[in-house]
């Protein structure tokens, strides 16, 4: 037999026994029986010692293309029953996935906020400013300075808490539109703000009444404001809360801080606007008011109502969170029931 | 007021339905409540004639009946009505027919006797009891002669129109008649209106010999009487009830009828006074005077102010003026002759009086907004012509006119360029004087501007504003385009408080809380506790409440309310927060100042158990570790400290800290007192609360790049045994002060307190990690800083190092 007939069969005997190791020392008996010192290949290659100097160089290029092929096979046969052993090992430490992960803390903001701050961040990319007012007013900011003066029969449609015969809590965020009108600078640009908080009512809790509730005022004054401005900012504000395929339109109301003055309606959100028992088979639902503001209010506040005019608005965050999520009745929002808290949990 | 849609037919060519007529009103003018066709849900109720009746064998109440209802045979009907009688036109259900809220009637007996369908009385099928007339309050009601047996009843009782209930602004008094409203429509729908004003037959002598007027100008700036003499009271034909009722007033006569029926359709309220019964010929408008007293046409006894205005003859006050009339010249039975009375009152008296007395009335309203003040002669005259036309009147010569003054019309100029410059419309000239000419102005152009005479009757309309809004409403808001502003950029940012109370909620939230917002009004006691500075409370003049009634001067409170709600309904694991505000007020003062505050109030557990995780009921630490990472959050500038505070008489005296920031108090956080837990009626519950405004204002830490060292930290351990007075906060802050340049951290990791240790003492331990940005630490050079450290420990607090 030939050195090479031996190599070939010593290749051929090595693959068989690496291929029947069933385990990683198995794979390394084979490993030292066959490519060891004293193992066969090792033994084929002193044999080279006899053969031609021609020849010794073939042979032993081939010896070493075996010893090669062998010892990958070896690695590789390694690599399989590592892996095997890595698998039964894993598949020893399932676990059962549909258990339910470990409780976290954590906290969710008041449904009433979440509405504030949507509004808040639409009306910021809007270039308005967002301010905040004393929730103790003067007469003068909550009435007289929005044209109500003190015998104005509209008062009768606000019932109010007076501390004093001047001092109240307000009845409305838009005292905030005579503050800020008194101070506005407008050489430095036209007045764009939201004044959101809470307003209070002398009425008897029950399910739509709460004597406590919350305002977002509006108000926009520039040389050329229009009431179709008024219309469009409305119709954002109406998409961005609930949703594009919502319309709006306007309808006369009163105001004394505005003229004209308007209710916005949305489409209804419980029938699309086909008409059905929450609004009352209009198709419609009032939602805010609004209105180009009174030359009045600008006069009172010192500010030139030839020269200067826009809207203000006025909309509650408590009745859209009631439409938009059907809450029937408003007390919910100031008891904090904790069942009640956490079912507003969807972010962004 | 409640408008009818026949009623308005009658002067406009209108080829709409009543509810696509209300929902343009609605659009248009003003909102309307409901739009009710009286007959609808009604059916099978016909005429019937009774054509005999008998006693019922069984009953000393009950008649059996036979009643034509235009069939073959005549129905029996048991009928138990006190005013039923043979011969009567009524008004019969039958069976099968549905009457008032959905009642279905059937065949039956009664008390034996088969009875098919029922007699009925106006309230059965419908009529609210106060329009139905007094004589079938008790009973059925009975129909004209001439109906015919077998119709349906509703055309008869004028069921068949839709009334469209308008609810009108106050500033809309003039569509609170039908005149009124018939303008807005007229101009809404580009039609004509045809306006009816009957003559005025006179005869008799001249008024002014039978009557002398004398007024208070200021209280009444137009006053006028007329007088009808031989009137016959008599019940008002059926159109005019029918008129009423669906208005919703009850007929009463064919003289106080008019009266309603006038002031419905000029909007001018009107009185009939019994003029037989005035004492003398004089009569006077003036305020009351001290100590009078008044009996209404309601009976109502009214002391009269001084600030009211009275009609009075020489003796006494015979009616409140523009509120109601009085009783004892009231029209009543063997009235013949009629003062009406048409006027004008000064608005803010009546609205005053009708609030003094209570006395809200149809004419009180519409005095309070303002009637046309053109409009009070044809009023007057249609009323005398319809006395004399109904009840057999003879109209008296000539009108007293105690006083007319009526306020010049408003004249308003107006440019094109700003109505289309506010309304961001392209109007033109045309369509603008065509809307404002069809609502009754007069318009006369010059270039662009517009001179514009506002009919008096629209007393709502004074400044150009006002005709914008006229202008825009008629030309419908729908045709208005939708923009956004636009001139100048604006930024829009949020204030760094602002952005700060926002980063609380979310720190807090992250936190585990949720949040509340509670009510700030409360009671005086509550408001008074957890009180962080002295403060006079603010009170409310006049709560609707007990409940509330003050000023919160603490936010927990609300929060402790909140938790009771929640434990009340077994939730017993509730974390909370609350951003808002305090009401402190300096005695002296009226009002008070307002403070932002962040409290939050935890009871039960903060996570709840579950099958990999134990229930922990909430302790101090855990929430001092809540507001330790909220204050990192705020990036509070200075060192945190927490002092134990036994005095606060709402908290727990032994488990409460004030929360100070380089030694300024700005709040406290512990367990609430049990004592006041109690109170609540709530289990153990940790709280803290501080002053936010404070927070907002403080210095801020910003955030900043500290190169992390390559090198490797070395720790050492130390346990120590100490006596139990001696705080954490003594320890920690003497390992850092005489740790060495290179001592990171200090950390406790464990207190013992068990068996092991003596009494009197804890035992602690802290792990010490001292590492150098520049090189490697030598070991040898943190031993040397350590031992010099556990030395410290001894020599100071007297420590044992174990």
């Amino acid at each position: 037999m030939s050195l090479k007939d031996k190599l070939n069969e010593l290749h051929e005997r090595g693959l068989a026994e690496i291929k029947k190791s069933g385990d990683l020392k198995d794979v390394n008996q084979v490993r030292v029986s066959l490519l060891g010192k004293k193992g066969p290949i090792t033994e084929v290659l002193r044999g080279m010692r006899d053969l031609d100097a021609e020849e010794r160089p073939k042979v032993g290029a081939f010896a070493n293309e075996i010893r090669d092929d062998l010892t990958a096979a070896l690695a590789k046969r390694r690599e399989e029953l590592e892996n095997a052993v890595l698998n039964a090992k894993l598949t020893n430490e399932a676990i059962d996935v549909t258990l339910p992960g470990t409780p976290v803390a954590k906290g969710e903001p008041h449904v009433i906020q979440q509405i504030v701050d949507q509004i808040e961040d639409l009306f910021l990319g809007m270039g308005y400013q967002v301010l905040s007012g004393p929730e103790v007013e003067e007469d003068k900011y909550n009435f007289e300075m929005m044209n109500l003066p003190k015998n104005h029969p509209a008062r009768d449609m606000q019932d109010t808490f007076y501390i004093t015969k001047e001092i109240l809590m307000r009845t409305q965020t838009s005292p905030m539109q005579a503050r800020t009108l008194e101070t506005h600078d407008f050489s430095k640009g036209p007045l764009k703000m939201i004044s959101p908080g809470v307003v209070y009512r002398r009425d008897t809790d029950d399910p739509t009444h709460s004597h406590q509730f919350h305002q977002v005022e509006g108000l926009v004054i520039d040389k050329h404001i229009t009431m179709a401005d008024l219309k469009g900012t409305l119709q954002v504000l109406a998409h961005e809360l609930f949703g594009d395929k919502f319309d709006v339109r306007l309808r006369p109301s009163y105001f004394p801080f505005t003229e004209p003055s308007v209710e916005a309606d949305i489409t209804c959100f419980n029938c699309g606007g086909k008409g059905c028992k929450v609004c009352k088979n209009t198709g419609w639902i009032e939602v805010l008011g609004a209105g180009m503001v009174h030359p009045n209010v600008l006069k009172m506040a010192g500010v030139d109502a030839d020269v200067y005019g826009g809207f203000a608005f006025g909309v509650g965050p408590d009745r859209f969170a009631m439409l938009k999520y059907g809450v029937d009745d408003i007390r919910n929002f100031y008891l904090n029931d904790v069942r009640f808290l956490n079912q507003f949990t969807k972010k962004g | 007021m409640k408008i009818s849609y026949n009623w308005i037919k009658e002067y406009l060519d209108l080829n709409v339905k009543p509810a696509d007529l209300a929902e343009k009103i609605e659009r248009t003018s003003v909102e309307v409540d409901s739009v009710v066709k009286p007959s609808d849900g009604l059916k099978k109720i016909v005429v019937g004639h009774v054509l005999s009746i008998e006693a019922h064998p069984d009953s000393d109440h009950l008649h059996i009946c036979q009643v034509d209802v235009g069939e073959d045979e005549p129905l029996q009907i048991v009928c138990g009505a006190p005013n039923i009688a043979e011969g009567q036109m009524v008004i019969v259900a039958l069976p099968g027919s549905r009457i008032a809220d959905n009642v279905k009637i059937k065949k039956s007996k009664m008390r034996g006797i088969p009875s098919a369908g029922m007699i009925c009385s106006l309230q059965e099928i419908g009529f609210p009891e106060a329009v139905v007339p007094k004589t079938y309050v008790e009973g059925i009601y009975v129909l004209p002669a001439d109906a015919m047996p077998g119709d349906d009843v509703y055309d008869y009782l004028g069921m068949n129109d839709s009334l469209i209930d308008l609810d009108v602004t106050p500033n809309r008094g003039d569509m609170l008649s039908l005149y009124g409203a018939l303008h807005d429509l007229s101009a809404i729908y580009d039609l004509p209106v045809k306006f009816d004003q009957p003559a005025v037959k006179e005869a008799g002598e001249p008024t002014a010999d039978q009557l002398s007027i004398h007024v208070d100008e200021a209280l009444a700036p137009q006053y006028k009487m007329r007088l009808v003499k031989q009137v016959k009271l008599a019940p008002s034909p059926m159109w005019l009830q029918i008129r009423l009722w669906n208005a919703g007033y009850r007929p009463i006569n064919n003289v106080v009828d008019v009266t309603n029926y006038i002031m419905l359709k000029y909007g001018q309220p009107l009185h009939a006074f019994d003029y037989d019964k005035f004492a003398g010929q004089d009569v006077y408008v003036r305020n009351a005077k001290q100590g009078e007293k008044l009996t209404t046409l309601d009976e109502g006894e009214h002391d009269l102010d001084p600030n009211d205005i009275v009609i009075a003859d020489e003796k006494a006050p015979i009616a409140l003026a523009g509120v109601m009339g009085g009783l004892d010249t009231a029209i009543a039975d063997g009235t013949t002759t009629v003062a009406i009375e048409a006027a004008v009152f000064e608005h803010d008296h009546i609205r005053k009086a009708a609030q003094r007395h209570n006395l809200h009335t149809d004419a009180s309203q519409r005095f309070e907004r303002g009637v046309n003040r053109t409009g009070l002669q044809d009023a007057l005259d249609a009323a005398a012509q319809m006395m004399d036309e109904l009840a057999g009147g003879t109209v008296q010569a000539g009108t007293v006119v105690a006083a007319d003054n009526v306020p010049a019309p408003a004249v308003i100029d107006i440019t094109m360029t700003h109505i289309n410059a506010v309304l961001g419309t392209t109007l033109d000239q045309p369509q603008v004087t065509h809307i404002l000419e069809m609502l009754g102005c007069t318009v006369t152009a010059a270039g662009d501007t517009l001179t514009v005479t506002v009919p008096v009757r629209r007393n709502d309309i004074h400044i150009p504003a006002d005709l914008l809004e006229e202008i825009a409403r008629i030309y419908g808001y729908d045709e208005l385009p939708a923009t956004l502003p636009t001139g100048r950029m604006t930024m829009g940012e949020l204030t760094t408080a602002q952005k700060l109370m926002r980063a609380t909620r979310h720190s807090l939230e992250g936190l585990g809380l949720n949040q509340a917002i509670s009510y700030a009004l409360t009671t005086e006691d509550k408001a008074k506790m957890f009180l962080m500075q002295p403060s006079e409370t603010t009170k409310l003049a006049w709560p609707m409440s007990v409940d509330h009634a003050v000023l919160r001067m603490n936010v927990i409170t609300g929060l402790l309310d909140d938790i009771a709600y929640n434990s009340a309904r077994k939730v017993k694991d509730v974390a909370l927060y609350e951003q808002g505000r305090v009401f402190y007020r300096e005695d002296g003062t009226e009002r008070p100042s307002e403070q932002e505050h962040i409290a939050g109030a935890i009871t039960g557990t903060l996570l709840p158990a579950a099958w990999d995780q134990p229930a922990k009921d909430v302790d101090f630490y855990q929430v001092k570790g809540i507001v330790a990472a909220y204050l990192k959050d705020m990036a509070v500038n200075g060192d945190v400290t927490y002092v134990a505070n036994t005095d606060m008489p709402e908290m727990h005296p032994g488990r409460t800290a004030d929360i100070l920031v380089h030694g300024h108090r700005i709040g406290f956080m512990g367990q609430v007192h049990p004592t006041v837990a109690k109170q609540f009626k709530i289990g153990a519950t940790y709280v803290f609360e501080l002053n936010l405004q404070a927070i907002i204002d403080m210095p801020k830490q910003e955030n900043q790049y500290d190169v992390i060292s390559r090198y490797p930290a070395i720790t050492r351990d130390v346990a120590m045994l100490v006596d139990n007075d001696v705080t954490n906060d003594q320890i920690v802050e003497l390992i850092e002060k005489r740790g060495g340049a290179h001592l990171q951290s200090v950390k406790l990791f464990d207190i013992y307190d068990g068996v092991k240790v003596p009494k009197g003492k804890k035992s602690l331990a802290y792990t010490l990690t001292y590492q150098d940005k520049h090189e490697t630490l030598v070991d040898d050079a943190v031993t040397q800083a350590f031992e010099k450290v556990e030395k410290r420990l001894q020599d100071d607090l007297g420590v044992e190092i174990r």
